[in-house]
């Protein structure tokens, strides 16, 4: 054991978590299982017992193995894949964060370039900012007149905070003696802005940007629940409307999975850019 | 008197003292640099060097005054005065070389990718970069190195003036030496005009061909100007041995230890004082006639 290296044990130590976890869930819940055979017989004699069952872990792996071997199919608006479902979600997300970033970071760099744009913008931000993204719902729906344009504003409103706040204080944080390195060769507002501000000031944003996409993720499911339709967040509480908790819990598992590689993803964009001074 | 290629007339700069009133860095600064010449400017910390060099570089503006530079009003930067910070100021995200040719590339927008990369590889050799270390990030050199870059990247632009702020202040002194042997061979192989700021006397004989001599702050002024009569080229080990070394030395290191305090702080000069002019040369035939006959020679030779 001593000769393995730190990452080995703290993997081996994560399997063992993991199945010990799992053992300990799939042995708790041996009287459900029957319960949970029943359900289908409860639900068709609309039985006074709606409470399923907690699925153990086996019958959520044999769900993942099911789904995820066809994970595209469709089968009219209330059995689509969790693929498909998935993409839904990640395309609302993607839309809506992708033009809170175009506005986002011209403005933060004006914030940040000008202390009076900063104060401002300042007060307006500040009210902005705490208001829960959902809360705006209500509003889009009636502006908007469509669900789908609603969840990507919603989308949008949520992840422009921490990418405007962090693009701002990036770049009024760029030392001052880089700024004059750019000033004493001369270069213009936009070429200086470009390859002296916007790589000193990088770090900063791409952290804003990883916060937005983590927060634009906790929303999207959120705001699926409400709109409906499609998506992973519909998928859940539909599968929790037809009482499936297998599904429920499989598809947990899922928002979980792809949230971490959206995150990661920026991880990687972060590190890309990242430099020491 | 003919104007020198640039000249600094009465220079002024207050700040507000943060108490509602105002305190004067210097007044009425006059002095003059030479085409070709290698100028330091020696003064206790706080007597506005720094600030008479932001000004040069027109990265700020004095309170009243005026600087020109081949007859021209300077205002604003430019890349005729390319300027050496003493902290770097290298882009820590840019590899040393991309860090010279970000700067050729502004100098000569016209030149082509593989023309800036030769320029710039060539000055990084002459201050003896080669190889593998270029593509290094600034994170990944010495200190030693980061400032070699920094030279490298002022140099390559062949500025009409070169300003060097301490460059070597936060470097060993084993470092130092090094580079300020190839600091003087970057220098002698162009017609560079360099004006240096140092604390460090011995930096300044070594590498000066005139060393200014500034009084301590407030009111400070640039009370002297000191020839350096040692011949290039000079090494540091040879010089110890000129017969003006010491003399020179020892004028200097009384000015810094005794009259900077004596004389500072006095606002009755006039306007437009010019530093007055300290030749010191044993070597020259005590009977001959002096075209300069200047106290502080007598004084410093006495001291
Ligand atoms: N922006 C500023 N505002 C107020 N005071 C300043 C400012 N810049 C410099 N000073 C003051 O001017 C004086 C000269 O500073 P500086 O030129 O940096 O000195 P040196 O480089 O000779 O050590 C110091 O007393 C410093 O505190
Ligand atoms: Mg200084």
């Amino acid at each position: 054991m001593e000769t393995l290296s730190e990452n080995k044990k703290a993997a081996l130590l994560s399997v063992l978590l993991l199945l010990v976890g799992c053992l300990i869930w799939e042995l708790s819940i041996p009287a459900q299982e029957a319960a949970g055979e029943l359900t289908e017989y409860e639900l068709l004699t609309g039985g006074g017992q709606p409470k399923a069952g907690v699925p153990p872990p086996s019958q959520v792996l044999g769900k993942a193995w099911e789904q995820l071997s066809n994970p595209f199919y469709d089968a009219g608006p209330n059995d689509k894949g969790i693929g498909i479902q998935i993409g839904y979600s990640i395309y609302r997300v993607l839309t809506g964060y992708l033009l809170a970033a175009l506005i986002a970071i011209p403005l933060g760099f004006l914030i940040g370039m000008s202390s009076v744009a900063y104060k401002a913008l300042n007060p307006f931000i500040q009210v902005l900012r705490p208001i829960s993204p959902l809360a705006w719902m209500p509003l889009a729906l009636f502006v908007i007149q469509d669900s789908e344009m609603s969840a990507i504003f919603v989308i949008f409103i949520c992840s422009i905070w921490p990418m405007l706040i962090n693009t701002a204080f990036g770049v009024a944080g760029v030392r001052e003696d880089w700024v004059n390195v750019a000033r004493t060769h001369e270069l213009g507002a936009f070429k200086t802005a470009f390859t002296v501000i916007l790589p000193a000031a990088a770090p900063t944003i791409v952290t804003g940007m990883r916060i937005s996409i983590g927060i634009a993720w906790l929303v999207i499911v959120a705001a699926e629940m409400l709109v409906g339709g499609t998506g992973i967040g519909y998928y859940v509480w539909n599968e929790w409307n037809n009482l499936d908790l297998t599904s429920v819990i499989f598809s947990i598992l899922m928002i979980g999975v792809v949230g971490m590689l959206l995150d990661s993803l920026f991880g990687l964009l972060q590190r890309a850019v990242a430099y020491v001074e | 008197m003919a104007k020198s290629f640039l000249s600094i007339e009465q220079l002024t700069q207050r700040y507000p003292d943060g108490q509602g009133g105002e305190f004067t860095v210097f007044e009425n600064a006059n002095f003059g640099i030479e085409k070709g010449e290698f100028v330091c400017i020696l003064g206790h910390s706080g007597c506005g060097k720094s600030t008479i060099m932001n000004i040069l570089a027109g990265l700020a503006d004095p309170t009243s005054g005026v600087v020109k530079m081949d007859g021209q009003h300077v205002s604003g930067p430019s890349l005729d005065r390319g300027v050496v910070f003493q902290n770097y100021s290298l882009l820590p995200w840019l590899t040393a070389l991309k860090n010279v040719t970000f700067g050729v590339q502004a100098r000569f927008p016209d030149w082509d990718k593989s023309k800036v990369i030769e320029h710039s590889t060539a000055f990084l050799e002459k201050v003896g970069l080669t190889g593998d270390t270029i593509h290094r990030k600034p994170s990944q050199l010495s200190g030693g190195m980061r400032q070699r870059v920094s030279i490298a990247r002022a140099f390559a632009n062949e500025p009409k003036l070169l300003l060097l702020d301490e460059p070597f202040g936060a470097l060993d002194a084993l470092t130092r030496g090094t580079i300020q042997d190839e600091l003087i061979k970057v220098w002698s192989d162009t017609d560079q005009t360099v004006f240096m700021i140092t604390h460090d006397i011995d930096e300044a004989i070594l590498l000066a061909d005139r060393i200014l001599l500034m009084t301590n702050g407030p009111m400070a002024q640039v009370a002297e100007s000191v020839e350096i009569t040692i011949p290039r080229p000079r090494k540091r080990t040879d010089i110890v041995d000129h017969p003006n070394y010491y003399a020179i030395r020892n004028h200097l290191v009384q000015f810094l230890g005794q009259r900077s305090a004596e004389l500072a702080g006095q606002s009755d000069t006039p306007p437009l004082a010019q530093p007055k002019t300290v030749r010191i040369d044993l070597t020259e035939d005590i009977d001959a006639e002096d075209p300069e006959p200047a106290t502080p020679q007598l004084r410093a030779v006495e001291a």
